[in-house]
Order: C-alpha cells, then sequence, then structure tokens
C-alpha cells in the first residue's frame, strides 16, 4: 500500500522491503504505526457508520427504523469501538509510534518485539470484537454496568469484556515501551527540559495507561466471572455491590479519557509552535500540566457517580478534586493563545485542525465544570448533555488533534504532500458538521433528555433533527481525508525533508525516514522549538 | 412552531430555581469565557499573520502569566464548587416532615406506593406545597428515577434503597424518565408525574381504590410471619423491641454504632446476620427470597410507623400491642 509513496531512489523504510512478510514480521516502530493507521482506520468508520444509524434512529420521536435492542447494540458498540479500538490507540499507537523514537533521536522504541505483539494483541483484540458484533452484539452500553452485564443481559458480555481485556495489554505494552524508551534513548543532549511538548504528552499518557489500564482489565475478568461462574461481586441478588464496579471501572474510564486528550494536546503544542514559528509559550508550564492532569486524573473517578448511591461527602470530594483537574486544562488553553502573540502565523490544514481543537476543547471543558458542579450535574447527568460535553472533548479534541497530526506528519510519514485545498475544506466541514452535530444536544440535555434512548417525546424532536443533519456533514468531512491521503500516495506532490519548516529532531532526517531513523546519532544542543534558527521555506501551503 | 420547540425544561419544585440559577451563571461565564478567548485568538490571527520580512518574536513565557492564570481560574473553581455543593447539600437533606412514598423500580416499569396504601404504575401524584420524600428499590438492575422539571435525580439500586426529596411548586403533569440504561425498554420506562392542588389531591387520594395503609399491612405480615414472637413489646422477647427504634442509633454486638434507618431495618430482614444488635444472639432467619420488594416497604413502613409520636400514626402500634399472641 504505502509503497507507493516512496519518492526517491534513497532506502527507507518504505522500500527498504516489500512483500506482506515484510510488515507482519516487522519491528519497525515506523512500520508498526502503519499498520495501526490501517487497522484504527478500519475501526474508525466502523464505529462512524454506527453512529450515524444511531443518529438516523433518533431523527423520528419514534423507534421505527431498528429494534430497540438493535440500537442498545448500536450504541454499545459504537462507544466500545470508538473508545477502546480507535481513541485509546488513536495518537499514541500511529503519530506516537511513529514519532516518539524519532523526535528523541532514537533508533527505534526500546522494545521493538513487545512493540509488534502490541499490535497483534490489539489484532487479536479487535478480531473478538468483530466475532462478538456478528455474533449479534452487545448491549451493555460501553460501560459494562452491573448487575445488567453479568446477571440480565442476553447478549455477548463475555466475548466483548474479553475483547477489551485482550486490547488493553496492547495499550499497557505501547505505554510501556514510551515509559522505557523517553527514559532510556534519548539522544546525547537531549535533556528532560528539551523534549518536544508532544513527547511530555506521551510520557503522561503511558503512565496512565500503565497504572490504569491493569485496573480496567481486572474488573472486566470479574464481570465475565460473575457471568459465567455467578461468583457474587456486583449481583446484590448474590452478594455482590454494584457500585463497587462503577467505582473500579471509571478508576479506569475516566483517566482513559485523558489518554485520548493529553497525546492530542501534545499534537496541538508542535503545531502551535510550528505555524506560529514561536517557541511555545510557558513550555515548563506546558509539560508539567501534562504530568498533573495525569496524576490529578486519578483521583476524580467517582464524579461520575454523584447520583449513583454514594455519600454526600465522597459526592464533595470527588467534585473538588475535579475543578483542581480543571486548572491544568485551562493553563493549556491560556498558553497556546499566548504562543500566538507576536508570531508569524500561517493557516495551512494542520493549523486549521488545532485552532479548531482549541475552541472546541474550551467549550468542552468549560461544560466540564458544569458537571463537576454537584448541584447541576444531578440534573444533567445521563442526560445528552453529558453527551455532548464528552463528545467536545474526545470528538472535538482528540479527533481534531489526531487530524492536525495526520496532516502535519504525511508529508514526513510518506514522502508527498496531501492536497492543501481539500485539507482545508475539510476541516472547514468537520468543523461545522462536528458543532451542528453536538451543540443541540448540550440543549437537549438540560431541557432532560435522557441518554440511550431509542425513542423520545416529540418536543425533542427538532433537535434531534439537527444533530442528524450534522452528523451527515461530519461524516463526510472525515471520509474526505480518507480519501485525498490515499489519492496522495501515489499523486501527491513529492516534497523535501521538511516542507513546513519545523523544529524537531524528525524534520532533520529525510522524508519517508530510513529504517533506523537518522545515518547518525544527532547530537541535541538547542532547546525545543528553536524557531529563530529556522529558515521559513516559501512553499504554496504555507500561504 | 416555536411552541413545539422549547429550549427550556419547565421548572416545577423548589429546587429548579435554585438549579437554573448555578447553570445561567455558569453559561454566562462560559460564554463569556469562550468570546474572550476566541476574541484574543482571533485578533493574534489577523495581527500576526505571516508577512515577508517580518520574523515572529520568541517569547518563553512569563512567571507572573501563569500564576495569573493558575490562581484566578482556581478562585472561580472554588466558588462553582461551593455553589454547587450547598444545592447539593439542600437536594441531599429532606426535610423532617416529608411526606413518604415508596418506589419500586423493575424492568420497564415504576411501581408507585403511597403510604395511606394508594398504588400507582408510571405515575405518581403528588400535591403542591408538600414536601415528599421517595423511598425507593429495584427488583432487578439499576435504574434512575428522574423528574427532570423538578432538576432530581437518583440513581435506584437493587439490595437497598436510595432516596430523594422534592417540593413541587406548580400543578401540572411532567415527565418521569429512567435515567440509568436498564434494557431493551429503557426509553419505555417513562410515566408522569402529576403534581395537583391541595384539594385536588384530596380528591384523588379519595377517588382510588386504597387498600390498607402500608403500616398496617406491616402489621399483618408482622404477625403472619411470624416476626412478632421474637420482637415483642414488652422487651421479653428474643429480638430487640422495635418500638422507638427507628431513626435512632443502634449499639452492634461487635461495638460499632449505626443509625436505624430504612437500610438498616431492610438489611436486618433480608440478611440478619449482618449486623445483629448488642445483647442478641445470630438467630433470626434470612428473609432473602421470602419477602417482595413491595413487602419489604410495608415492613418498613410499619417499623417506622412504631416510631412515630403519638399523635401520628400510633394506632399501628397500638395494634400490635393489643395483637392476639400477647
Amino acid at each position: 500500500m504505502a509503497t507507493a509513496a516512496v519518492s526517491a531512489e534513497r532506502e527507507n523504510y518504505l522500500n527498504r522491503e516489500y512483500g506482506i512478510r515484510s510488515w507482519l514480521l516487522t519491528t519497525d516502530h515506523k512500520r508498526i504505526a502503519l499498520l495501526y493507521l490501517v487497522s484504527i482506520t478500519f475501526f474508525f468508520f466502523i464505529g462512524g457508520f454506527f453512529a450515524l444509524l444511531i443518529r438516523l434512529e433518533l431523527l423520528t420521536p419514534a423507534g421505527d427504523l431498528v429494534l430497540a435492542d438493535t440500537y442498545n447494540k448500536l450504541f454499545t458498540m459504537h462507544g466500545q469501538v470508538m473508545i477502546f479500538f480507535f481513541l485509546i490507540p488513536s495518537i499514541p499507537a500511529t503519530l506516537g509510534n511513529f514519532l516518539v523514537p524519532m523526535m528523541i533521536g532514537a533508533k527505534d522504541l526500546a522494545l521493538p518485539r513487545i512493540n509488534l505483539l502490541s499490535w497483534y494483541l490489539y489484532i487479536a483484540g479487535g478480531a473478538l470484537m468483530l466475532y462478538a458484533m456478528l455474533e449479534g452484539g452487545v448491549d451493555t452500553g460501553w460501560t459494562f454496568y452491573t448487575p445488567f452485564s453479568t446477571s440480565f443481559s442476553n447478549t455477548h458480555v463475555v466475548e466483548a469484556g474479553l475483547a477489551i481485556f485482550i486490547a488493553g495489554f496492547s495499550s499497557i505494552l505501547t505505554g510501556l515501551n514510551f515509559v522505557v524508551t523517553i527514559h532510556r534513548m534519548r539522544a546525547p543532549g537531549m535533556t528532560w527540559s528539551r523534549l518536544p511538548l508532544f513527547i511530555w504528552a506521551h510520557y503522561a499518557t503511558s503512565i496512565i495507561q500503565l497504572l490504569g489500564t491493569p485496573v480496567l482489565a481486572i474488573t472486566l475478568v470479574l464481570v465475565v466471572l460473575e457471568r459465567t461462574l455467578h461468583l457474587g461481586i456486583f449481583d446484590p441478588s448474590l452478594g455482590g455491590d454494584p457500585l463497587l464496579f462503577q467505582h473500579l471501572f471509571w478508576f479506569y474510564s475516566h483517566p482513559a479519557v485523558y489518554i485520548m486528550i493529553l497525546p492530542a494536546m501534545g499534537v496541538i503544542s508542535e503545531v502551535l509552535a510550528c505555524f506560529s514559528r514561536k517557541r511555545v509559550f510557558g513550555y515548563a508550564a506546558v509539560a508539567m500540566s501534562s504530568i498533573g492532569i495525569a496524576v490529578i486524573g486519578f483521583l476524580v473517578w467517582a464524579h461520575h457517580m454523584f447520583v449513583a448511591g454514594i455519600s454526600l461527602y465522597a459526592a464533595l470530594v470527588f467534585s473538588i478534586l475535579s475543578y483542581l483537574v480543571a486548572v491544568p486544562s485551562a493553563i493549556k488553553v491560556f498558553n497556546w493563545t499566548a504562543t500566538l502573540y507576536k508570531g508569524s502565523i500561517s493557516f495551512a490544514t494542520p493549523m486549521l485542525y488545532a485552532l479548531g481543537f482549541i475552541g472546541l476543547f474550551t467549550i468542552g471543558g468549560l461544560t466540564g465544570l458544569f458537571l463537576a458542579a454537584l448541584g447541576i450535574d444531578v440534573h444533567v447527568t445521563d442526560t445528552y448533555f453529558v453527551i455532548a460535553h464528552f463528545h467536545y472533548i474526545m470528538v472535538g479534541g482528540a479527533v481534531m488533534g489526531y487530524m492536525a497530526g495526520l496532516h502535519f506528519w504525511w508529508p514526513k510519514i510518506t514522502g508527498r504532500m496531501y492536497p492543501e485545498w481539500w485539507g482545508r475544506l475539510a476541516a472547514l466541514i468537520v468543523f461545522v458538521g462536528f458543532n451542528l452535530t453536538f451543540f443541540p444536544q448540550f440543549i437537549l440535555g438540560y431541557m432532560g433528555m435522557p441518554r440511550r434512548y431509542w425513542e423520545y417525546p416529540p418536543e425533542f424532536q427538532i433537535l434531534n433533527v439537527m444533530s442528524t443533519a450534522g452528523s451527515t456533514i461530519l461524516a463526510v468531512g472525515y471520509l474526505l481525508p480518507m480519501v485525498y491521503f490515499m489519492w496522495s500516495l501515489r499523486y501527491g506532490k513529492v516534497v523535501g525533508d521538511n516542507p513546513w519548516g519545523a523544529a524537531g529532531l524528525e524534520w532533520m532526517t529525510s522524508s519517508p525516514p530510513p529504517t533506523f531513523n537518522f545515518d547518525e546519532t544527532p547530537e541535541v544542543t538547542w532547546e525545543a522549538y528553536n524557531y529563530d534558527q529556522i529558515p521559513v521555506p516559501e512553499e504554496a501551503w504555507l500561504e | 412552531m416555536i411552541e413545539h420547540f422549547p429550549l427550556w425544561p419547565p421548572g416545577a419544585s423548589t429546587m429548579a430555581p435554585n438549579v437554573d440559577a448555578l447553570f445561567i451563571f455558569l453559561t454566562l461565564l462560559s460564554v463569556g469565557m469562550t468570546l474572550a478567548i476566541f476574541a484574543v485568538i482571533i485578533v493574534f490571527l489577523a495581527k500576526f499573520r505571516r508577512r515577508k520580512g517580518v520574523d515572529a518574536e520568541q517569547i518563553h513565557g512569563s512567571v507572573a502569566l501563569e500564576l495569573g492564570w493558575s490562581i484566578i481560574p482556581l478562585m472561580i473553581f472554588m466558588l462553582i464548587f461551593a455553589w454547587g455543593a450547598v444545592i447539593f447539600f439542600q437536594e441531599r437533606t429532606p426535610p423532617q416532615d416529608s411526606a413518604e412514598v415508596y418506589v419500586v423500580a423493575k424492568q420497564w416499569m415504576w411501581k408507585i406506593e403511597h403510604l395511606e396504601g394508594q398504588r400507582e404504575l408510571n405515575e405518581l401524584h403528588v400535591p403542591v406545597g408538600r414536601n415528599v420524600r421517595l423511598i425507593m428499590t429495584s427488583q432487578d438492575v439499576i435504574h434512575s428515577f428522574y423528574i427532570p422539571a423538578f432538576r432530581i435525580k437518583q440513581d435506584v439500586l437493587p439490595g437497598r434503597y436510595t432516596t430523594e426529596w422534592f417540593r413541587a411548586t406548580k400543578p401540572g403533569t411532567y415527565h418521569l424518565f429512567c435515567a440509568e440504561y436498564c434494557g431493551t425498554m429503557h426509553s419505555g420506562m417513562i410515566g408522569d408525574v402529576v403534581v395537583m392542588t391541595q384539594p385536588d389531591y384530596e380528591a384523588w387520594m379519595a377517588g382510588g381504590k386504597a387498600g390498607a395503609s402500608m403500616a398496617s399491612s406491616g402489621a399483618e405480615l408482622f404477625q403472619s410471619l411470624g416476626c412478632i414472637t421474637c420482637h415483642r413489646s414488652d422487651s421479653q422477647g428474643r429480638g430487640p423491641n422495635l418500638v422507638g427504634v427507628f431513626g435512632k442509633p443502634v449499639l452492634l454486638e461487635d461495638g460499632r454504632t449505626v443509625v436505624a434507618d430504612e437500610n438498616y431495618v431492610r438489611e436486618s430482614i433480608m440478611s440478619p446476620a449482618a449486623k445483629v444488635v448488642n445483647g442478641y444472639k445470630p438467630i433470626m432467619p434470612v428473609f432473602q427470597g421470602l419477602v417482595t420488594d413491595e413487602q419489604l416497604n410495608s415492613l418498613v413502613a410499619y417499623v417506622k410507623s412504631l416510631s412515630q409520636p403519638p399523635a401520628g400514626t400510633q394506632s399501628a402500634a397500638a395494634n400490635t400491642k393489643m395483637g392476639p399472641k400477647e
């Protein structure tokens, strides 16, 4: 596939070897990144297809497109596929895999075979998930709440739970690999204070993957055990406690939100610096805020449970901690804004996505303040307000960041440029489609429309129609890059090693990079984002 | 057109204006913050557009700015936290004089029983201006009792009671939604909360086929299940005397003290060995699986009635004292 992009006679990671074996047995972090890219794109479109069916069902108040059980499976599998098989691996396993070694001047990740194993675990989990779907699907909601999942659902809970269990190890291994690599493989002179913010973000993410994912794995095993052997863990009729499940589940699944958003924040720092031609404002504050989010993010899980039956005082503690985790996020937004000040700003596609990210993440973050406020959360939790809020973070934030990064590093990955005009158009379509899809859901939520409703009272219809209309626009916005990225593999303009004039070690090697990234181990004598030392290229896409 | 396109939910409880006030404050704050950030970004984008011959000015940061935009948001966040917490505290603190209504949830319906004995399905009739406290449990999975017009919601769990309270302020019919996903017909687990004026409510109460009150049904069960043989009101039985116990602290065998609330009474019936009262032997049989959730509710209502002040429902307690076994 990507061999089409090979541009020059020079040997690189794409033309060094050919054939299916050279891909399936590779330990090259760049090839594994591409394996991940293809796999997660596949799951992204499956999850997106489910989303479109959900939106079409909600076009009318009556449940008239699919059966109730089908609808319940659709939103369950939309969530499971998008979270565990797209968003969690999205930036770390593709861009992170490709760039982490290169950005720190290393030949590869510290544990290349473990890296390949991680992809195979992902594929094994994904295959089991597909099997669960084809066998008839799951209807527990992506949250697997007990005792519904363990004692009442008649669907393929065990298969789906084990699929996510297996994929979780893929995530753990990627995190482990990044931590070891960032500690042990930095090039001479690449001190911690010279690391790109992308690396800091991935470091923080890896800590969460390492410490959080095992808890999810244990929890899913307990669900499987209660379901198959009727061990009384979560079901009160067997002597268990359903709130125990929620505590364990959210102990991972809230930090998981930061697994999705932190890497995107890393991308945004790189892109903003490049297209402002400036060092990121407050480098240390931005780096430390990533670590702060990772640490405090572990202490806020029960804000998902304010009406679940936890005590008044527990709720107070988790509410105040949730406000604390908002501070480092706010710091990032302010620093990014300040980065623009006295910059030399251009508006290529990655920059448009990055600006879109800041806008949508700001709205997503501010609406998080509503949900952390106990008195308001009681009213809006489990309504469309929550749906809107987390899609602003996960789609408006994480996916916008992913798209920004994919466009930004595409010429590095393939040696060819995507069509800039189409890129800008798609970014605009995504932005418009996204807001039309999800903004009405804030209003629906405050009006009281519960989430996971197959049918709804007629007064909610107009806002739902707007949302469904937006989702079709959003679909076009995501299909376009799919098409022009493929097109660019053969027809895209062949570009030099550093078409953006960007700072960072990855831009100092050739495009596509050689198998071991650098002909000689680089020696770093400069700070990150040394844009004053890099000439501005005169390229059409920077106009 | 516009009457079919509402953008704001009706507000019909004393809680609604409190929640709305904080929501409006946060909305204004958020819109203000968003516009301010967007305005700054747009000005920067326009002013610092790339121009030939003009290089970016490298600015590394500013400690004063970092501190400023960390501490000021933190202070605003603490204000929001406090405001939200005050509302939540009200929501979690039912007034002493609340009328009690029992709710049993099951896939996919709401079964409601008033203390006076009226039963309803997927409907809850309440008078305007009276504090009402719902004592809720589920027969199967987790559900959530959500009345958007009252701005309240509480998950309903199997195996224990959860409660929520409200004071309706405006007669009308409002949505009741199940807000916790509970399976196939989750979106069909809806109903109406009917708020009535006091005379209408009294007429409705009188018109319904009122059975025995919950406390008296409970009293009958108390006899037919044999509870009364040990839980004697003269304190001579093998089990503790239950008169006056409800709402009071109870010293347990292991030295702990618990308050005898609905959940304690419930647990003591379903799995009596869990928290045995100091000075008594763990000899009570387990009633898990032997009584329905509705019967359990009646028993709880009866035990509570044993602790009511004499002016209230003392009749039920008196009945027991005059019961045939004693």
